[in-house]
Parts: structure tokens; C-alpha cells; sequence
């Protein structure tokens, strides 16, 4: 009895992926008809964006690369959303975090590799989660809204890193950047000459860890009460502002690890605009994921596989790699809008029963 | 003359029909009562008649000619009002300002503000209401908000007045002033629709009555045709027993809990004032009160959501003086007085909602943290079983319920973690009739093997038949405390209006 | 002095953009809906602005350009927030999104660049008699961008609509309680969009100030989140129409004050980083007595939906 209802859960879980594939193929073709009006080739576009995300080894590589961060991304996206925080600040968590594990690489010399590298992605997490912190207690204290804040915060994290980046810790010559970090600090690259690094074991095992916490155990199970209701949480003797403090922590410190990983793992060191825009796609990966690890590492593939081939788009044809903004932001709206399919459905029916 | 009929109308949402070809009449200058347990369908067929809601077929006459109602709008201009059971109105707003929505007096493009206040006060002076027109609606009492949405009405020129539940949330008293005005408008020849579950509302007032159950009409009677009982059986569809049956109370039990000079501050008001409270192993104390007098603030102390308020507060020989709900639920299980704001969590299923607030209890959680997802499942099946839960399983999502079984869950919860104190606020808000008898039936076993039991209700009714004690809660503070017994009807409505019955006599 | 004169001088102009997404953003969420789009809007604006300019030679037509594809994008967020229920903020990163992607795509298919549009013709500064013989004020407006006036005039007019007229009314309780409005026959869904739409318009003359009244061409991003700073204003001016125009001078100030000490040895970016650490701090320090609209960002569902 219990089985059969377990499975019956299951396809209903399934039917939720089913449905995000089909807001993105949804997306997908109001995108093609955009790029129609544009007075470009659908096909030709989407041909190309194909071959660029997975043409060749290399670029599945380099999809399977790029979609490292967004996972990241996704999941910090995700955790704040179970809590009911909507993190916009994951751009600046991101962009704090990765500078941290650039100068913890560079700075810190003559450890060796298993205590140097756990330590460089730590500093990530760290300046990520704290920066996150600040918005989660002036929300939870001074109750201001904690959207505007994250916000600003970006901006702030923006100058704030530029400047140092700039000043004291610029690596020397022409290119604004910092020093390599140490070897003893790299996440080990998988296929040469590709992004593609070691952090997606990270990734895949932070996400395997988290849907198992968030749907198995006490903190997953409060967490989610709060997310909610935090009402019935709180007379269910949970305290919210424990776990906004605890959920806005953990979405910061993935977003910091999300780019000590790209420092620690493609580059090598950290560069202005490295993770740009990697916060904003977190929040189109969790919707399509509907918050839930697993579906968000699945999505976050799937957003990898745009963004690189979008970036052959961009090489091979006259179409702007910005086109993928465009495709962004209708998964978002188709996912976020379950109507939108009962709507189609019910005028699918009206016509047929006009006919 | 028919100044209302409806014919043959039928409305489904999904598969479920919430009215199955209805036939429905009132008389011009009649009051009527639409009488039927909750959902039998008696605000749908209202929203029906009041353009809020597209029937899947039927036809609706006004004054003997059909109409087509496809919104409020046309409702106002066909002459209908409704008063919602939660009232329509805006707090920061005007009296005159809610009132003339929809139809605002202007000169030119501008809004007539002073034309507004004048003729509101014009209709509420012919109807003897005071009222002041330029007030903020935040400021006014349940009874005068409920006033303003008359006086609503009666500024919209409505002939029909479509009233739903209006006297949920008054006191004996302002029921009757209701009932008085009521009556002032049936003379002044409006046709009045009221929507209860009451019996004795219906006995009081109205003129005649029709009987809903389950989405269909189970007949229209004159009001000279039927008593208490036979209207209770129509409604419920079987023979409904009123009486409870419980032990004496015994004298010297234990106190299992007391407050002692409970002062908080909620928003800047003094929401309690100095309360004192004691409750007794095997009785069940009754609090009473016009809603908005300190309920929900004790409440909250109780449950210990509320964490600064001065006094001491008691369980057994444990001082429990703002703790927080995590301690006090040690103690005490609770109904929660808005489930779906507090009771239970709307993403959860049925076993997750289950162990809500003791999901940290040995027997659900392992010392590592993790569930025992596969014994609370397990627990969870008995107790829908036991419970007569009807729902698909532990693994359906509670908010998918509806309303009776999501508080069975809740009360199947307090029952199995109770340990002889517990605290049932507003048990049986939004259930129907099979469920209330079944939480005062098991509220009363609770009381009867020596528990102690808090019952906080606006549903005097409820307080009178269920408690050995009364405690009638008035501006944060007890008014009065007595047997149930030593209470007259009226003695306890005057308390609750915050008068003295005996000095007043003296 | 004349630095004091210079710093307001400059900030005025600095808050006309931010002022009219305020306006903006007011609207929309006294009408009960939360614009998170702003941003967007005001690039959309920017862009088009200058594409009718581009096109007709007249930059009065690429204004109405402007504000006609801002209430497109108002008009798309409101299908979806509103029609079909979608959860606004997601509505307006989506709204954000697109704007951002679709001014690339058509800058590349106009002008064949992916960077900055061609220079147009602008919208330049006009001169008001009387005005620019008072003094003081003759320094500070004297001589300004005709959006300026538009800017004033259309805060005092919003706030007449909406507190002097029946439609203000009804936008006002729309915001409040929609179900209340929905009761007494007020279309609720009808003010909504019509907000969001106005929303967008207002939105898109903020954006149309950056392109042609300021540098008179358009460059990717130009709007660097404005949008989100004027939603802060919003707060900050307590749902108010004349509130939140002023409070956006908080921002001018601020921002006006960076460009004039940009010159100092403070590096740049620390001086940058100065609107948004304000924008902090004064939400962190001014509480406006003024509440929210109680069912904003609440979904109303009329008619058995």
C-alpha cells in the first residue's frame, strides 16, 4: 500500500519535471519565432547554438563546465526560496566569494595541497555566507526589505572587489587581474585545456547532500515549515529567524563556493566579471528546477548547455550570445506560470469543439 | 410578489458540485434565511446571485423578470447587496470613502468628498445610525464595521440585501440591535437574505427559510412550519442529539495551569491587563468574549509565541514564564485558533503535518537528525484510520483536505501528544456538524479522564454547552469567572459588552 | 557655495531618471502589484527612445516611442503576473531579462553593433522664461532637460489622480483590497493593467532621460540598476507620488556628490560604491510611517478562477 502511493509520488514528481521541459520547449519556440521576427533563421540559430554546446568533446566539456557554477548558483537560489527569502544577491555573494578564494590561494603558501585547497574554497564559503548574512540580519532585526538589500549589496560587492582588484591585490602586468594562485590550491582539470574541473564532483555531491537533508532531516524538515507557513512554524516551536539566518548563510556560502570554484578551477585566478550574470541565471535554474536539488542540477545542465552554445551562436552566426537573456526570461515565465498550459489546453478544446 | 427567484441553477468546480440544480424563491419584503451546514453550498448559490461566481446553467428573476448577472456591477445596479462575512472594507480608509466605491459623487472629474460625507449622514440618520461618515474604518468595532457595510447597501440603493453570517462575530447584545435594524429595513420594505448555519437565528428572525445540504435543496419552508430540531435534522440529514453527556465535575483537583497577572502590550494597546487564570485537572474552562478582546494575545502567551509580557505564568510546578513554544508544547498540546495560518503547514503532507511541533520526539527523529520517515508514516495511517480522516494517505498534502478533515488531523495530533493539558482554540471554526460533534465528543473524554482543558470560542453556544467554568475576557482582562451554570445568556453578553450586570441592577 | 550649487545642480539631474521609475514603481504597487521590472522598463525605453529618434529625426517622437514600449513590457508583466498568476518578483526578473537580451539582439540587427547604437538626435535643454531669471533657482532648473518639467508635472498630476478623483480611489483600494473593490463592481483586473501599462510609460521616459536626454545614443546596460534603486525610493517615499519623486534625490545627491569627488585621490570605485551604501543606510535609518499597500504582490482572483 505504502509502495504503490510512494510510486504514485514519484510520477507526480516526474510529471513536474515533465512539465519545466515543456515550458522550455515552450520557450524554445516562442524564442525561435522571436528570432524569426528578428529576421534571423530559427534553425540556423539553434543549429548553431547545438553544435556549440555539444559539437565535439570539447564542447560538451565545456558545457558540462560551465554548468559547475550554475548548479552552484541554482542551489543557493533554491535554499533561500525553501526558506522564503528571495535571494537576488547571489551576483555579489558569488563575486565575494571568488575573490576570497583568490587571494586564499595566492597568499597563503607552503601548506600542502589537502589542507591549502579545502582551506582556499572554505575562505569562499565564508565571505560568500557572510556577505549573505548581512541582508538575512538586517531583515530579520530592522525588517527591511531584504530584496532592495541584496540588491545594493551587489553593487557594493561590485566596487568593493573592483577596487581591490585594482589597487592592492592587482596581479602585475597589463591585465587587470590577481596573482595564480598556488598548484596546492587548484581544483584539479579534467579534460585539458576545457573548464571543465573537479568542482562538479563538489557540485553533484553538495546537491545529493542537501536534497537528502532538505527532504530527510529535522533542519530540512523546520526549514521547510518556516518557507511556508512560519506561523504554524513558529507555534510548532521553530524559530524563524534561526533558520532565515541558517538558509540565507548556506545560499551564500554555495554562491561563494560556486566562484571559488571558477578561480580555483577554470581560471586560476580572479578577473573582473568572471561570474557576471551567474547569480541572475541561479534564479531562472532553481524556478525551472522547482527548487528542488535535483531537478536545479538538471536544469542548471540544461541552462550550461545554452550559455555554451550561445557563446558559438555568437561566433559562428550574426546572432547575439545575448539572444540566451531573451530565452532566459521566458522559462521564467513559462515555468513560473502553471495556467499557462491549463490555459492552452481549455482553447485547444474550445477549438476542437467549434470544429 | 417573488423579488428573487433562481431556477434550476447548477455550478460545479472540478467534479465536485457545490450547487446541483437549485430552485430558490424569496418573497418581496420578506426575511430569509439560507440555512445549511458549512459547505452545502450557500455562499456559492449568494455569489451566484451576486455575479461573483458564473453558474454552469440556470436562470435568475429578479422581481419576476429574468436578468442576466455577470458581476457585482450588475448585481449593484439589478439592486443586490451582499455583506461579506469578512468584511470588504479598507482600514485606512474613510467611512464615506468605503462606502461610496463603485459609484463615487463627483464634481466634474473630481471626487466629491464633502458630497460624499453629507449624504451618508442623510441615510444613516433615517435609519438611526450613529455613525460618523469621516472616520477611519480602522478605528470602528466589529458591530459599527458591520454597520458601515449596511449603510453600504443602503447608499448603493439596493432593494436585496444578502447578508453571510452576519452574526459570527457580535455579542447577544449587538445581535440584537442587528436583528433590530433589520427589521427597520424589512419595513421599510427591502428584501433581506440571510446566509447562517444557525437555528436559532433562523427562529428569531426570519420569516422563512430555505435548507441547503451538500449542494442541494432539501426544501423552503415557512418559519410557522418548523422548530429547532426538525430544521437541525433537514440540515444535518439524520437526527442530530444537542446534549452532551458528561461526568460531574469533581471539586479540589490539582491546578494544572495559572496565570498570574499577565500584562502585554501588542501594537502600543494594552492587549491583556492584568489577567489571572487557573485551570483544574478534569474540568474544561470556557473563555469567553467578544473577539478582539485579548483572545488571540492569550493565546499567544499560552502557546508561548508571545515572549514579553509580565506576570508569571505556571504549568504544574514548572515556571514557564515567557518560554517559548518549544518548552510549552512539552506540556501542552494545542488547536491552533487559524489552522491555516498556524495549525499546520500547507507544502507538508499528511505525515509531515502530523508530527508538527514533536517531529524532535525520539520516537519520529534519530539522534543524527534524520526522520523516521517509514514509522510516521506508519503512525500517521492509524490515526487517519482511527480518526475517520478522509483523505488518500500520509502521503496527500493536508492543504488539499478539506476544512473538517485538516482539524480531525490537528486534533488526532493533540490527542496523541497531549499529556493532560491541552488548549483548543476555536476548535470547531469553518467545520461541519459531523466534525464538531466529533471534537466535543472527544474534548469531552479528554475532560473526563482528568485532563485539563482550555476552550477559547467566539462560539458562545459552544462555551456554554462544553465548559464547567466561564471566564469572559473583556478589554485583555477576565470580566467575570464562574460555573457555566451560575450564567445567564444574557449575564454573559453584558460581560462580554464589558457591563456589569449586578452593578447595574444594584 | 558654488559647490553646494554644483552638488544640487547635478543631483536633479540625477534624479530625474530615478524620479520617474519611482512614479513608476508607486503606481504599480498602489494598484497592488510589485514591479520588479523597472529596470527593465527603463532600458526598453532608452532603447526605443532612441530608435525613434533614429528613425524620424525627432526626439519628441522617440519619447512616445519610449513610453509606448515600456507599457508593452507593463503589459507583458501583467499578463503573466496577473493573468496568469505568475509570482511578480519572478515577472520582473523575467521583464529584466528579456530587456536586457532584446536591446543587444536589435542594437546588432539596427546598427550592426553590439555595444553602443548610433548618436541621435536629443531631446537637448530647454530655457523657461521667469524661471531662469530667478536667482538661485535659476542655477539649479534654470536650464534643464524638458524632462525635468515632464517629470513635475506628471508627479503632481498622479498625485491629484489619486487622491482627488474616483479612478484614485479606486486605484487606492484596488492595492488595499482588491476583493473588496472586485465586491463593489470595480474591475480590478482592468486598474491593474492599466497601472502596470502606466507603470511602464513612466518607466520608459526614466530610461528615455538616459539615452536622449542625456548622451544621446544608447550603450548596453545603460541603465545600471536605477531601476532597483528607484524601487528603494519607493519605500522610502511611503507609496507617496511627491515622497518618492524627493526621496530620489537622496540618490542624486548621493551620486552627484560621487562624480564631484571623483577627482580627489579616493579611487573611483570606493567613490562608485557611495549611492548604494546611502540607498542602505537611509533605509536602514528613515522609516516611513507610511505602509505598504496591505495585498500587494497578492494574487486577486475574480469570479470563481
Amino acid at each position: 500500500m505504502v509502495k504503490m502511493k510512494g510510486k504514485l509520488k514519484d510520477l507526480m514528481t516526474r510529471s513536474g519535471i515533465l512539465f519545466s521541459l515543456a515550458s522550455m520547449v515552450l520557450a524554445l519556440i516562442l524564442c525561435a519565432v522571436v528570432i524569426g521576427i528578428l529576421g534571423y533563421s530559427p534553425l540556423e540559430a539553434y543549429r548553431a547554438m547545438v553544435k556549440g554546446a555539444f559539437g565535439n568533446s570539447y564542447n560538451i566539456s565545456q558545457t558540462i563546465g560551465i554548468a559547475v557554477p550554475l548548479i552552484f548558483s541554482g542551489l543557493s537560489m533554491a535554499i533561500a526560496s525553501k526558506v522564503g527569502v528571495f535571494n537576488i544577491g547571489i551576483e555579489g555573494q558569488m563575486l565575494v566569494g571568488s575573490f576570497a578564494a583568490a587571494l586564499a590561494g595566492y597568499y597563503i603558501k607552503g601548506l600542502p595541497m589537502f589542507i591549502h585547497l579545502p582551506l582556499s574554497l572554505l575562505c569562499g564559503i565564508m565571505m560568500g555566507g557572510l556577505w549573505a548574512l548581512i541582508a538575512a540580519e538586517l531583515r530579520n532585526f530592522l525588517h527591511i526589505n531584504e530584496v532592495i538589500l541584496t540588491i545594493m549589496l551587489n553593487y557594493v560587492a561590485q566596487y568593493v572587489v573592483s577596487y581591490m582588484v585594482n589597487f592592492p591585490f592587482k596581479a602585475e602586468g597589463n591585465v587587470v587581474r590577481t596573482e595564480y594562485v598556488q598548484d596546492s590550491a587548484r581544483l584539479a582539470i579534467l579534460v585539458p585545456h576545457t573548464r571543465l574541473s573537479s568542482g562538479i564532483f563538489l557540485a553533484l555531491i553538495v546537491a545529493i547532500v542537501l536534497a537528502i537533508v532538505l527532504k530527510r532531516t529535522k533542519f530540512g524538515y523546520e526549514l521547510r515549515a518556516v518557507g511556508t507557513n512560519p506561523l504554524a512554524a513558529q507555534s510548532a516551536g521553530i524559530n524563524q529567524k534561526k533558520y532565515i539566518r541558517l538558509a540565507m548563510f548556506i545560499s551564500g556560502a554555495l554562491a561563494g563556493l560556486g566562484g571559488a570554484g571558477e578561480v580555483l578551477g577554470y581560471c586560476g585566478y580572479y578577473i573582473p566579471s568572471m561570474t557576471q550574470g551567474y547569480g541572475f541565471d541561479g534564479i531562472a535554474i532553481a524556478t525551472m528546477g522547482q527548487n528542488n536539488p535535483i531537478g536545479t542540477v538538471v536544469s542548471a545542465f540544461l541552462f550550461g548547455a545554452l550559455r555554451n552554445g550561445a557563446a558559438g551562436m555568437n561566433q559562428s552566426t550574426s546572432i547575439p550570445g545575448e539572444l540566451i537573456e531573451v530565452l532566459e526570461a521566458l522559462i521564467i515565465l513559462f515555468v513560473s506560470t502553471p495556467g499557462i498550459f491549463k490555459y492552452i489546453k481549455k482553447q485547444m478544446k474550445a477549438r476542437k469543439a467549434g470544429k | 410578489m417573488k423579488a428573487v427567484e433562481m431556477l434550476g441553477i447548477t455550478k460545479s468546480f472540478g467534479s465536485k458540485f457545490a450547487s446541483s440544480d437549485i430552485d430558490f424563491h424569496v418573497e418581496k419584503g420578506e426575511i430569509h434565511s439560507l440555512l445549511g451546514e458549512n459547505g452545502a453550498g450557500k455562499t456559492t448559490l449568494m455569489n451566484i446571485l451576486f455575479g461573483m461566481i458564473k453558474p454552469d446553467s440556470g436562470k435568475i428573476l429578479l422581481n419576476e423578470k429574468e436578468v442576466k448577472i455577470d458581476s457585482p456591477l450588475e448585481a449593484i445596479d439589478n439592486g443586490i447587496s451582499m455583506v461579506h462575512q469578512h468584511f470588504m472594507l479598507v482600514d485606512n480608509l474613510t467611512v464615506a470613502e468605503n462606502i461610496v466605491l463603485g459609484a463615487e459623487p463627483h464634481k466634474g472629474i473630481l471626487f466629491d468628498r464633502e458630497g460624499a460625507f453629507r449624504e451618508i449622514q442623510e441615510i444613516a440618520d433615517r435609519y438611526h445610525f450613529v455613525i460618523d461618515p469621516r472616520e477611519m474604518v480602522g478605528n470602528l468595532s466589529v458591530g459599527i464595521k458591520q454597520r458601515v457595510e449596511i449603510l453600504k447597501a443602503l447608499y448603493h440603493r439596493s432593494d436585496i440585501l444578502i447578508l453571510d453570517e452576519p452574526t459570527a462575530v457580535l455579542t447577544p447584545q449587538e445581535v440584537n440591535d442587528l436583528f433590530k435594524v433589520l427589521n427597520e429595513l424589512k419595513a421599510d420594505g427591502k428584501t433581506i437574505i440571510i446566509i447562517t448555519h444557525k437555528l436559532k437565528e433562523t427562529m428569531a428572525i426570519a420569516d422563512s427559510v430555505t435548507i441547503l445540504r451538500r449542494g442541494e435543496l432539501i426544501g423552503r419552508y415557512s418559519i410557522k412550519e418548523v422548530d429547532e430540531q426538525k430544521l437541525a435534522d433537514l440540515m444535518v440529514g439524520r437526527l442530530v442529539n444537542f446534549s452532551v453527556e458528561k461526568k460531574p465535575m469533581k471539586d479540589d483537583m490539582p491546578v494544572k495551569l495559572s496565570l498570574k497577572n499577565i500584562s502585554l502590550k501588542k501594537n502600543g494597546k494594552q492587549a491583556l491587563n492584568d489577567l489571572s487564570l487557573e485551570v483544574h485537572a478534569g474540568e474544561i474552562l470556557g473563555v469567553a468574549g467578544v473577539e478582539g478582546n485579548g483572545q488571540s494575545e492569550l493565546i499567544e502567551v499560552l502557546t508561548g509565541v508571545a515572549q514579553h509580557y509580565d506576570g508569571t505564568y505556571m504549568i504544574g510546578d514548572a515556571d514557564v514564564t515567557n518560554k517559548n513554544a518549544k518548552t510549552i508544547l512539552k506540556y501542552m498540546a494545542n488547536i491552533a485558533e487559524d489552522r491555516r495560518a498556524r495549525g499546520y503547514v500547507k507544502s507538508f503532507t499528511n505525515w509531515e503535518n502530523m508530527i508538527l511541533g514533536y517531529h524532535t520526539l525520539s520516537d519520529y527523529m534519530t539522534k543524527a537528525g534524520f526522520l523516521k520517515t517509514r514509522e510516521i508514516r506508519k503512525i500517521t495511517e492509524d490515526e487517519i484510520e482511527a480518526n475517520d480522516i478522509r483523505t488518500e494517505g500520509p502521503l496527500q498534502l493536508t492543504d488539499s483536505l478539506s476544512g473538517g478533515n485538516v482539524q480531525k488531523l490537528i486534533v488526532a495530533r493533540m490527542l496523541r501528544h497531549q499529556k493532560g493539558l491541552v488548549l483548543a482554540a476555536q476548535p470547531t471554526r469553518g467545520v461541519d456538524i459531523g466534525a464538531i460533534e466529533y471534537i466535543h465528543g472527544e474534548l469531552i473524554k479528554l475532560r473526563d479522564a482528568g485532563a485539563a482543558v482550555i476552550l477559547i470560542s467566539a462560539e458562545l453556544d459552544e462555551i456554554v454547552k462544553l465548559s464547567d467554568r466561564i471566564a469572559v475576557l473583556y478589554e485583555g482582562r477576565v470580566a467575570a469567572l464562574r460555573k457555566a451554570e451560575e450564567f445567564t445568556e444574557s449575564e454573559l453578553g453584558s460581560y462580554m459588552l464589558g457591563h456589569d450586570p449586578e452593578k447595574e441592577e444594584a | 557655495m558654488d559647490f553646494v550649487m554644483n552638488l544640487l545642480a547635478g543631483a536633479i539631474r540625477v534624479t530625474i531618471p530615478i524620479g520617474f521609475a519611482a512614479l513608476a514603481g508607486m503606481i504599480s504597487e498602489r494598484a497592488g502589484v510589485i514591479n520588479m521590472g523597472l529596470e527593465g522598463m527603463m532600458l526598453i525605453g532608452a532603447f526605443f527612445s532612441v530608435v525613434g529618434s533614429y528613425i524620424t529625426g525627432s526626439p519628441w517622437i522617440g519619447l512616445i516611442f519610449a513610453m509606448v514600449s515600456g507599457a508593452m513590457i507593463g503589459l507583458l508583466m501583467s499578463v503573466f503576473a496577473i493573468g496568469f498568476k505568475c509570482e511578480h518578483m519572478l515577472t520582473g526578473v523575467a521583464a529584466n531579462l528579456l530587456a536586457s537580451g532584446l536591446t543587444v539582439v536589435l542594437l546588432q540587427m539596427i546598427w550592426n553593433t553590439r555595444g553602443k547604437s548610433e548618436a541621435v538626435n536629443g531631446l537637448g535643454v530647454v530655457s523657461v522664461p521667469v524661471i531662469n531669471k530667478i536667482p538661485i533657482i535659476k542655477d539649479l532648473i534654470g536650464t534643464i532637460s524638458p524632462l525635468f518639467y515632464i517629470l513635475v508635472a506628471l508627479m503632481l498630476i498622479v498625485w491629484f489622480v489619486l487622491y482627488h478623483t474616483p479612478i484614485g480611489l479606486r486605484i487606492r483600494v484596488v492595492g488595499d483590497n482588491p476583493f473588496m473593490a472586485g465586491s463593489m463592481g470595480v474591475k480590478v483586473y482592468r486598474i491593474q493593467y492599466a497601472c502596470m501599462a502606466l507603470s511602464g510609460a513612466l518607466a520608459g521616459l526614466g530610461g528615455a532621460y538616459l539615452s536622449i536626454g542625456d548622451i544621446n545614443m544608447f550603450s548596453k546596460g545603460m541603465v545600471a540598476g536605477r531601476g532597483y534603486i528607484a524601487l528603494s525610493m519607493v519605500i522610502l517615499g511611503g507609496w507617496h507620488p511627491v515622497g518618492v519623486v524627493v526621496s530620489g534625490l537622496v540618490y542624486g545627491v548621493a551620486q552627484s556628490l560621487q562624480f564631484r569627488i571623483q577627482s580627489v585621490k579616493i579611487p573611483a570605485q570606493l567613490v562608485q560604491m557611495l549611492p548604494y551604501l546611502v540607498t542602505i543606510l537611509v533605509l536602514f535609518f528613515v522609516r516611513s510611517k507610511n505602509k505598504a499597500p496591505a495585498m500587494e504582490g497578492v494574487h486577486y482572483y475574480q469570479k470563481g478562477e
